[in-house]
């Protein structure tokens, strides 16, 4: 399964090595050791491209290139919680962008930012294949679909909730 | 497989994307909750997308006489009474049951050939699939047929890729079986690329099987010994139950070497798309798994003769493949009995939009697209008025209300300008913009040009630009022909498909709404009250009780007022989102 929130790990050379070493015995790995790479890590770390170019022998360019090429790979770290915001056919046509609005509103992250607080990563994505639920968004890889502003209110408190019960929440 | 004979209940959850993003699994854990708690002797059984997903939480309940009731939107909290009442007390509660008659004509006009086992298997089971006369075809041609009398079979039957282009299947096979290298690979496109369709999602994660059976069979047909699956990455559900079905065919010995004791090995492997568009195309999709940016090339060479690695290969779509195994079983003519002259066979459509009934379809080539919206999908989903039907994606079009009797098959699409593609059907009623659906796919287009080809990456952009200057109200004479020039420069000057249709969606609702454009160019007006430059919030005093419910959501402090007196909209700081109009419950929002 696709691990969405960020483990918070360090980028190791170690786990790097490992992953690029369980792939590299087919032909054409990169993209799967970069999507490896970026399950663990939430992202692709710059040590990393530099660290998978040397051992695939390609040329590090190559790799920054796959990287920027395709849409799945992000280079900055990720917040806390991941919210995709389907903007395919049917979700536009049946309103995301009102739902878009409350939801940079209520998150405080703008599409393809990340929270002040690291606690949302907002991103814009084509479309989730739930398209006759529209509106929908994709929570930490839960799908909510017939969407409102007033449900996005809630998903939203209730990821709160959680996440207060986990840490105890900063005085002041 | 003995639970269809079994005498006692069944209860069947779908599972899909759709369903559980409806709260599907809380339903299902409710009913095990229950079912263990109780002590209740009942079966409960997982299966995929039922395909009316309009109704999602789907659940069937058959009786030990096999009497099957349909319950729709189903909740963990009516669980309890669903058990009290039908199970126990033998009477369905038929308030939550989905009427027969919505049923019938949901399904009348449809006929089931690549959905067969949708909804009714449990996609996580091999043994369902195999009492559904699974891995009976390859059983089949293994024993009896040859490989040049399966690429017969296939050609006979009519079956064109349903990808999109609708090249005709059996003939790809041929091409790619009389290439003398020994190494030839299957590709099945599972990329799915149209933002706003989801049949190739839905037989992935309802029926994996009937895909793995194709794969085989074409690899038996044209002498390859390997196949990838080129899954998208946003279908994480489709790569499990994928992921699933591969090890138990494997388990079953139906893939790996001497398969069924044959001399025919065979192996699949599954390749994640990484987000990109293009990489549906057929050789930017082989340049991706190679590893490489996908950007397609110039053919010929066609894959049949150097795909992937070089070597040749063979590039099916996910519903073309699920059609394979029926029509070794069943037979070309039974196949080709159904559709029109040119296209045989059934299509699976994406029903979404503003449709009552949205879900998975599947009908014969040569409905209407009446027939569609209306007897299937039960017409709009706000009683307005039907205005158009997209069809095809970001590369297809838009067909207007006043052409809803053109038939379903590739030639009576391509005619209107749009093309059948992949087979997204989006309905739109009266406030549905045609420049703005037209701005959001050459949106999404010039987004996912891989920006190889001049035209394609430069002329959809400046096609954008116009666009959006014509919907913020900086309209002038002159731009609609403008749009048209270059439309038909990107279409020619562009190297794949993807550029070569991008301006379809521009240039259909050009040809058949040209009225909205200019209404938009001359009196700076948006008919459909959709384009923000153009239109004005106002609250109607006589309906606003002064609640301040709209105040809460306005994100810019545009609204003020004392309670229990009307709220009025500050108009230079309103940004036209209309959140307040959503969150009203009492209609006092107005739009002009
Ligand atoms: C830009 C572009 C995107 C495409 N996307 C897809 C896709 O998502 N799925 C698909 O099956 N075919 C897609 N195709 C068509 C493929 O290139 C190819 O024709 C098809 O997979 C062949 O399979 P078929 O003959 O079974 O239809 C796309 C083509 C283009 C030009
Ligand atoms: S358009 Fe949003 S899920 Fe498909």
């Amino acid at each position: 399964m696709v691990i969405e929130a960020s483990t918070r790990e360090k980028p190791s050379f170690a786990v790097i090595d490992a992953i690029v070493h369980k792939h590299n015995v087919e032909a054409g790995a990169v993209i799967p050791v970069l999507q490896e790479i970026q399950e663990t890590y939430g992202y692709v770390p710059p040590v990393a491209i530099q660290r998978i170019a040397e051992n695939m022998n390609v040329p590090a360019s190559e790799v920054f290139g796959i990287v920027t090429f395709y849409a799945q790979f992000r280079l900055q770290p990720l917040g806390k919680n991941l919210i995709k915001v389907c903007h395919g056919t049917a979700c536009h046509l049946c309103g995301t962008e009102t739902v878009a609005e409350r939801l940079s509103q209520v998150t405080g992250a703008r599409e393809g930012e990340t929270s002040q607080d690291g606690m949302f990563t907002v991103e814009r994505v084509a479309c989730l294949g739930c398209c006759s639920l529209a509106p929908c968004i994709m929570v930490n890889g839960e799908t909510y679909g017939r969407l409102t502003p007033e449900a996005i209110d809630k998903i939203v408190n209730e990821i709160r909730k959680k996440e207060a019960k986990e840490i105890p929440a900063p005085v002041g | 497989m003995s639970w269809a004979r079994d005498k006692s209940w069944l209860i069947k959850v779908g599972l899909a994307s759709c369903g559980i993003a409806a709260g599907g699994r809380k339903v299902y854990d409710a009913f095990s909750t229950q079912f263990g708690d109780r002590g209740l002797d009942v079966k409960l059984k997982q299966t995929g997308c039922m395909g009316m997903c309009y109704n999602e939480v789907l659940v069937e309940v058959s009786s030990p006489e096999k009497e099957r009731i349909f319950y729709g939107k189903v909740t963990p909290e009516k669980v309890e009474r669903i058990i009290n009442e039908h199970i126990i007390g033998g009477k369905p509660v038929t308030e939550w049951v989905i009427p027969d008659e919505e049923i019938n004509s949901f399904l009348a006009k449809q006929t089931r050939i690549v959905l067969r086992n949708c909804g009714i298997i449990d996609p996580e089971s091999i043994d369902d699939y195999l009492a559904a006369d699974g891995y009976q075809a390859i059983d089949k041609i293994l024993r009896s047929m040859s490989p040049q009398e399966v690429i017969s079979e296939v050609t006979n039957s009519g079956l064109r890729g349903r990808g999109g282009a609708g090249f005709p299947t059996g003939i790809k096979w041929g091409f790619a079986r009389k290439s003398a290298n020994r190494q030839k690979y299957i590709i099945c496109n599972a990329d799915e690329g149209d933002p706003g369709a989801f049949m190739d999602r839905s037989v992935l994660e309802s029926d994996p099987h009937s895909v793995i059976e194709g794969i085989l069979i074409a690899g038996y047909a044209v002498g390859a010994s390997e196949g990838y699956i080129y899954v998208r990455a946003e279908y994480p559900l489709a790569i499990q139950r994928l992921e699933i079905a591969i090890a138990q065919s494997r388990e079953a010995g139906f893939i790996g070497e001497s398969i069924l004791g044959y001399n025919f090995d065979f192996d699949i492997k599954i390749r994640q798309g990484a987000g990109a568009f293009v990489c549906g195309e057929e050789t930017a999709l082989i340049m991706s798994i190679e590893g490489r940016r996908g950007m397609p090339r110039f053919r010929p060479p066609f894959p049949a003769q150097s795909g992937l690695w070089g070597k040749p290969t063979t590039i099916n779509n996910v519903e073309t493949l699920a059609n394979v195994p029926w029509i070794i079983l069943h037979g070309a003519d039974a196949y080709n009995t159904y559709g029109t002259e040119k296209s045989k066979g059934t299509k699976v459509f994406a029903l979404a939009g503003k449709v009552a009934r949205g879900g998975l379809i599947e009908v014969p080539m040569g409905i209407t697209l009446r027939e569609i919206v209306f007897n299937i999908g039960g017409g709009t989903s706000t009683g307005l008025e039907f205005k158009a039907i997209q069809i095809g994606g970001p590369s297809g079009g838009v067909i207007p209300a006043s052409l809803a009797d053109t038939r379903v098959d590739y030639e009576s699409v391509t005619e209107t300008g749009a093309i059948m593609g992949s087979g997204g059907l989006i309905v739109m009623d009266e406030t549905s913009c045609m420049l703005d659906i037209a701005k959001f796919f050459l949106n999404f287009t010039q987004a996912e040009s891989c920006g190889k080809c001049t035209f394609c990456r430069v002329g959809t952009l400046r096609m954008l630009e116009i666009l959006q200057r014509i919907t913020e109200g900086n309209g002038k004479e002159g731009d609609i022909e403008l749009l048209e020039e270059l439309a038909q420069n990107v279409k020619r000057a562009s190297l794949c498909g993807l550029g070569q249709t991008a301006p379809n969606p521009v240039l259909t609702t050009v040809k058949y709404f040209r009225d909205e454009y200019e209404a938009h160019i001359y009196e700076k007006k948006c008919p459909a009250k959709k384009c923000p430059a153009l239109i004005t919030y106002e609250i109607i005093p006589e309906k606003c009780p002064g609640c301040g419910l709209c105040t809460k959501y306005c994100p810019t402090g545009a609204i003020s007022g004392e309670k229990k007196k009307p709220y009025v909209i500050d108009n230079e700081k309103c940004i036209r989102c209309g959140l307040c109009m959503k969150v009203c419950r009492l209609d006092a929002v107005s739009v002009y």
